[in-house]
């Protein structure tokens, strides 16, 4: 009887502590204030279709919707000019100066581009999946940082700035796959790699190629934000570098295994904009 | 007194006076003056509020031009290929010579007036003059380096954090910092003492011979319309009519990708032509006559050529043998003695 009355007891108190802490999940979103700044994060977790992004896995090679085998050496990209939108509409930019992110999946601290936003409830988010037109025109004083055309030393290492086009790479995969011939058209050094620099901002004169891409991400189905100075929201987004391959405009490696600045970039870039799943948020 | 005291008396009255000669010019070269737009010339169009010069970031950035650290191996600097004897090109390379001997398929440029210039590159594809280093810096056939690196090994040695401290007022090597450097050195390498410099803005009763004036007018109606005074260069990126290079350069179109960039490159200066042979964006043409000869009878009417030069149906510029003389005496007053002999820009 004793024992019951105890169990009794512990489950009305764990259910008030149920309560309350649904209570503070449903805590009435604060008085949207630009000044009211608190943590917000969006995660970028690399997936290759259905299964997690792993490198030189070349045992269990991934393969595209043309059938083709490859695996991945490298991929990083730049996140820059995070918004966030409230269903009533209200929507904030992140400061420019702390808006720049590279998602280099080599490592996982950089997974996740972390920024300040009024507390709030956020139905939406917005990125510019690249760097936008107005910063890669700025002068040296304003690239540092992940911008900094040193960063990651040279190409071979991950750099990401195209000295000779004064542009950044926005978006860069490599890997290999056996598809790739040994001649001009392929890889001539024979080691069958595939390489996919993606950049091109608009130009600073004439108009050029621009590849730089707003991803809108509505967050209604998977989880709103909710953004409080007490707590952490974290947006969890999956990438999927097999669209890549697969998206609207898919292609085979074979046949384009090396995509810097040319018109063919164009295509790939559109594919791009399909890589991103909004997966769960954490509040 | 004998004679060897006389002849020692001599010898210190001279060393008196050759320290005192050594003092002025000592004294000369100290007054730094800065940058000045020479009187003749329009507003420039590098952002100095961004980066005003001062002396001792000018003369970081010197030491940092003639630093072969700024190289894979340590053995290329800029001014291996920007020699100032030859008014800052590689004279007698057609194309560049690089690392370990490897070679460019351009033409070294000078380095001369770039604060009046808008685009950088014999194909454009560099609109800031403090991103420009990092081409030759990473470019595998220049320096073969990377700029994180540079960085590096410059942050290693007690020189330049000592050298960079005097120019920013703090010892950090920064990415900024070292492409301000080197602008400011570049921005100064200013060519405007030529005789026509002194012609226009009636120095030193400078004036023009008869030959010379004839030329100045044959080029006002023949080759200006492209290479604007003063600069001689209206910055834009044109075909003048050149055949195909063996490497098939594509010029102003590998930066846009726009086809009618197709074989366009950027119109040069004609100042110090005497001191930078040899001549186009790959060094074809050995001398200005060979260049003459090209406008008269060699103008090819390939893809994107300059309309001024196919006028009519007829292609290139119509010039008769006494009007290349009296071109080349007008081409003569553009070099500039003075530059490639001033001390402040020269390695020291
Ligand atoms: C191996 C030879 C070589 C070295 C070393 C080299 N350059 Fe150059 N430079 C060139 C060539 C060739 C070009 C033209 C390239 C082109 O048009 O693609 C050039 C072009 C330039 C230009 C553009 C000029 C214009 O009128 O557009 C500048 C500025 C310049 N170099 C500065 C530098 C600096 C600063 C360094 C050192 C960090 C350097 N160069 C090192 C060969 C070299
Ligand atoms: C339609 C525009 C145009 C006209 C007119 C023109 N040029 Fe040029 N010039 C150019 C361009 C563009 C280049 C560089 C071409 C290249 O390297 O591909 C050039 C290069 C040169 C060079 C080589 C300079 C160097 O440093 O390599 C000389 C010399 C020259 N021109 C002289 C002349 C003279 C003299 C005339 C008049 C008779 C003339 N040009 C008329 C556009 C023009």
């Amino acid at each position: 009887m004793k024992n019951l009355s105890i169990r009794i007891t512990l489950l009305a108190f764990c259910s008030i502590l149920l309560l309350a802490s649904c209570s503070k999940e449903d805590s009435p979103a604060p008085e949207f204030a630009e000044t009211n700044l608190a943590p917000f994060s969006v995660e970028f977790d690399n997936i290759v279709g259905d299964r997690t992004l792993s490198f030189n896995n070349t045992t269990t090679p991934y393969v595209n919707a043309k059938g083709e085998s490859f695996s991945i050496s490298m991929l990083q990209y730049f996140i820059s000019n995070i918004k966030v939108a409230t269903a009533d509409g209200k929507e904030y930019a992140v400061k420019q100066d702390s808006s720049y992110f590279l998602i280099q999946s080599s490592d996982k601290s950089t997974r996740f581009a972390k920024v300040r936003v009024p507390e709030g409830d956020y139905t939406r988010l917005t990125f510019t999946l690249g760097v936008d037109s107005l910063r890669s025109t700025m002068g040296i004083d304003k690239r540092t940082g992940v911008l900094d055309p040193a960063a990651n030393g040279g190409h071979d290492s991950g750099g990401m700035y195209w000295g000779w086009n004064s542009g950044y790479i926005f978006f860069r995969f490599e890997g290999n796959s056996n598809v790739i011939s040994d001649d001009v058209n392929g890889d001539p050094t024979g080691k069958k790699q595939f390489k996919y620099h993606i950049g091109g901002f608009g130009g600073y004169s004439a108009p050029t190629i621009n590849n730089i891409k707003t991803i809108t991400v509505d967050l209604t189905k998977a989880g709103i934000a909710k953004v409080r100075k007490d707590r952490q929201s974290n947006v969890h987004l999956f990438m999927d570098a097999m669209k890549v391959f697969n998206g609207t405009n898919s292609f085979k490696i074979a046949e384009h295994p090396n995509v810097m600045f040319s018109d063919y970039s164009v295509n790939i870039a559109k594919n791009l904009t399909e890589m991103f799943r909004h997966d769960h948020t954490e509040n | 007194m004998n004679k060897r005291h006389w002849i020692i008396i001599l010898s210190i009255s001279i060393f008196i006076f050759a320290c005192k000669k050594s003092e002025i010019i000592q004294e000369k070269i100290e007054t730094f003056l800065g940058f000045q737009k020479p009187a003749n010339f329009p507003e420039p169009v590098y952002n100095f509020t961004a980066n005003p010069v001062t002396k001792s970031v000018f003369e970081l950035g010197r030491t940092l031009f003639y630093e072969a650290r700024l190289s894979r191996n340590n053995t290329v600097s800029c001014g291996s290929c920007h020699i100032q004897s030859s008014a800052f090109t590689q004279h007698g390379h057609d194309v560049s010579h690089g690392i370990d001997d490897r070679l460019g398929t351009r033409n070294s440029p000078p380095i001369m007036n770039l604060a009046w210039n808008k685009a950088f590159m014999w194909g454009g594809g560099v609109y800031d003059l403090d991103l420009q280093p990092i081409v030759p810096i990473t470019t595998h056939e220049e320096m073969d380096e990377n700029l994180d690196n540079v960085l590096n090994k410059l942050r290693a040695l007690p020189k330049y954090t000592a050298l960079f401290k005097s120019a920013f007022g703090s010892e950090d090597i920064t990415t900024s910092r070292f492409m301000k450097a080197l602008s400011q050195f570049m921005v100064m390498c200013v060519s405007s003492n030529s005789k026509y410099d002194k012609v226009m803005r009636k120095e030193d009763n400078a004036s023009f011979t008869q030959t010379e004036l004839d030329g100045y007018n044959i080029f006002k109606e023949k080759c200006s319309s492209c290479h604007k005074e003063p600069l001689f260069t209206d910055g834009s990126f044109r075909n003048n009519g050149l055949s195909l290079s063996p490497v098939k350069d594509q010029g102003l179109y590998l930066a846009t990708l726009l086809a009618s960039d197709r074989y366009k490159f950027k119109v040069p200066s004609l100042r110090n032509l005497n001191y930078t042979a040899p001549f186009m964006h790959d060094g074809r043409f050995l001398t200005i006559g060979a260049v003459l000869e090209h406008y008269s009878g060699q103008v090819q009417n390939l893809e994107n050529l300059d309309p001024i030069l196919n006028q009519n149906g007829k292609l290139g510029i119509n010039l008769t043998e006494t009007d290349k003389t009296k071109l080349l005496a007008f081409l003569a007053t553009l070099n500039d003695e003075s530059f490639i002999n001033n001390r402040l820009l020269a390695e020291q």
